[in-house]
């Protein structure tokens, strides 16, 4: 028990110490002591990650195998450390401009994050549904934190309603397989589904546990309450939705695929790769519409979602290592890419529309040009990063047999670019007449910006070492 | 095949029973009960609401509240039953756990208390 414990300290640790702010804000100033908590638990979340990042090579299992404490783990575990604590700090400005800020806001972020890395360590059933619902109810409450905005109610409505549906649908998959495994546990799942024998009701266990999940990871066709839930949500929750979330609930599909089903690669590759094709081809093409950057972004997401799926269906290490990557760099583009959204105003107001973006290389030619690399990236224009991610899912699925998956991903990656490089466009060769955004002091925002640009362009030289441990990662899964 | 179907004579009995008790208790209201019958009286009850009207109306939402917090003390009691069924031989960590459930219950209650979500007027 004790020994099981130790394991967990990270996870006990987070949770004691939401809820002592929580305890300590509501018992004293409240909202007043939001700002300080913001800043301490972006604090905390760094030094987790870098507890967890140091705590040695080694895979050790807590209560049973109920949880996993492996390379994989701390691999997203530090991505979701790092990538919360960033959005953490980037929004203080804004909230606290736009009188949002509630001091359940790093709060519930915490718990958020405390059920994210659960999720990634997840060795049983039971622990996966604890974990993702712990996320979910904590990302419901703060995509509505804006009460009095119809909008921002309605996406907290949506995301809840859908969020439900989709838990329902994986707790269906989740009994069956119960039932026709007998049992919850992975490993006991692994040794029932060898060789590629599966029963007909742990195949629909399989086919239902992929369909909830794929709502988590908004691939298309279980994607249509994002853009809504990305452009109702106030922006700095979108900035969140649209990065550690994700990360956890691509890691957890990994894991789910890998350590339960890792018998039966043939059954759910076909799944992951439809999901994969469809998710790509419908953000590329669905986001060509688009004129609120924040729905923009959100079929950027399931775009890259697909992307990333691609890698997963190839069923190797390779393409696990090549999902974490691209998983790690889509973080990065996103954390600047937001960081830029957050300080778009006219007159104080916040605007979302892409015309603001008119003619920005005239007033702001650094952040124009950082705008620039990211958009470049996220479009997969080498040289930069988002190019070598994407080069990294494609190459798997190429070396899995799977050639025409990776066609079809080069062919939706050429489509996706036209809206990225409209956004370039604009802000370049855009209408001089046009009345763009303010230019806003913002350090912690264009600090942001410009290191995650920085990042597309160093990191074509150097990844410091992300590299080793996603292929460790990706071993320590897939074996 | 005899003693199977012995196992199962107590729910016969008791199906039995309850199909009796039922019918005599309705019965016994047509037939005994005093009728004074007044439209508020006939119209189905709804906890203060009307039974047949717009669905989507307004209400506080202090109601909400308070059966949230309703259903979470009842789960607590849920999970408090079967353990404290086997209190008399438990681990210390089976008791340790319903400890720090119970705890992170009070400090959601406590929470909700000073936020004022429970002050009615």
């Amino acid at each position: 028990m004790g020994a099981d414990l130790t394991i967990l300290l990270p996870e006990i640790f987070l949770s004691l110490c939401a809820m002592a702010a929580l305890i300590f804000a509501v018992y004293t100033t409240k909202d007043e002591v939001a700002p300080l908590l913001v800043w301490g638990t972006a604090a905390v979340f760094v030094a987790l990650a870098l507890w967890v990042a140091l705590s040695g090579n080694v895979t050790r299992t807590a209560f049973g195998g109920m949880f996993v404490d492996d390379a994989f783990a701390r691999f997203a575990k530090v991505t979701i450390l790092l990538s919360a604590a960033a959005i953490l700090v980037m929004s203080k400005d804004y909230m606290v401009k736009r009188d949002l800020l509630r001091f359940e806001y790093p709060v519930l972020i915490a718990l958020a994050v405390v059920g994210m890395m659960i999720m990634v360590s997840a060795g049983d059933l039971m622990m996966l549904y604890m974990g993702l619902e712990l996320q979910s109810l904590a990302l419901y409450v703060v995509a509505s934190l804006r009460r009095d905005s119809v909008k921002s109610t309605e996406a907290g409505l949506k995301y809840f309603v859908l969020g439900a549906l989709s838990s329902g649908l994986l707790l269906y998959g989740a009994s069956l397989t119960y039932g026709f495994a007998g049992t919850t546990s992975f490993a006991g799942i692994i040794s029932v589904a060898t060789d590629g024998n599966i029963s007909v009701g742990l195949l629909f266990g399989l086919v239902f546990l992929t369909a909830g999940l794929a709502f988590k990871v908004s691939a298309a066709p279980f994607h249509m309450w994002t853009p809504d839930v990305y452009e109702g949500s106030p922006t700095p929750v979108t900035a969140f939705f649209a990065t550690a979330p994700k990360v956890a609930a691509m890691a957890l599909f990994a894991r789910v695929v890998h350590d339960a089903f890792g018998g039966v690669v043939g059954d759910w590759q076909q799944i992951l790769a439809f999901l994969a094709v469809i998710s790509m081809f419908l953000g590329a093409i669905a986001a060509i519409g688009q004129r609120d950057i924040k729905r923009l972004m959100a079929y950027s997401s399931i775009a890259h979602m697909g992307f990333a799926l691609v890698g997963l269906s190839a069923g190797t290490a390779q393409g696990v290592e090549a999902m974490l990557i691209y998983m790690a760099i889509y973080v990065t583009m996103n954390v600047g890419t937001f960081a830029f959204i957050l300080t778009m105003e006219q007159d104080g107001r916040h605007i979302t529309d892409i015309g603001g973006l008119n003619m920005l290389s005239a007033r702001e030619p650094a952040k124009a040009l950082a705008m620039l690399v990211l958009f470049f990236s996220l479009a997969g224009v080498p040289p930069l990063l988002g190019f070598f991610g994407k080069y990294g899912v494609l190459l798997a699925a190429v070396d899995a047999g799977l050639g025409w998956l990776a066609v079809a991903g080069a062919i939706a990656s050429v489509i996706g670019a036209f809206y990225y490089l409209r956004i370039v466009f604009f802000m370049y060769f855009g209408d001089p007449e046009a009345r763009g955004t303010d230019v806003a002091v913002a350090p912690v925002q264009g600090a942001f910006l410009i290191a995650s640009a920085a990042v597309m362009v160093l990191g074509i030289i150097n990844l410091f070492g992300v590299e080793a441990l996603a292929a460790s990662a990706a071993i320590a899964l897939v074996n | 095949m005899d003693t199977l179907l012995q196992d199962y004579l107590p729910i016969l009995v008791f199906l039995g029973l309850a199909i009796g008790l039922g019918l005599v208790l309705i019965l016994a209201a047509a037939v005994v009960a005093v009728r004074n019958p007044d439209p508020e009286k006939v119209s189905a009850y709804e906890c203060g609401f009307n039974a047949f009207d717009d669905a989507r109306m307004k209400f506080d939402v202090r109601f909400y509240l308070v059966s949230i917090l309703f259903i979470i003390f009842d789960l607590e009691v849920a999970f408090l039953f079967p353990w404290a069924v086997v209190f008399g031989d438990m681990s210390m960590a089976a008791f340790w756990s319903m400890m720090v459930f119970l705890a992170i219950l009070t400090i959601g209650f406590a929470y909700e208390w000073k936020k004022g979500a429970l002050e009615w007027e």
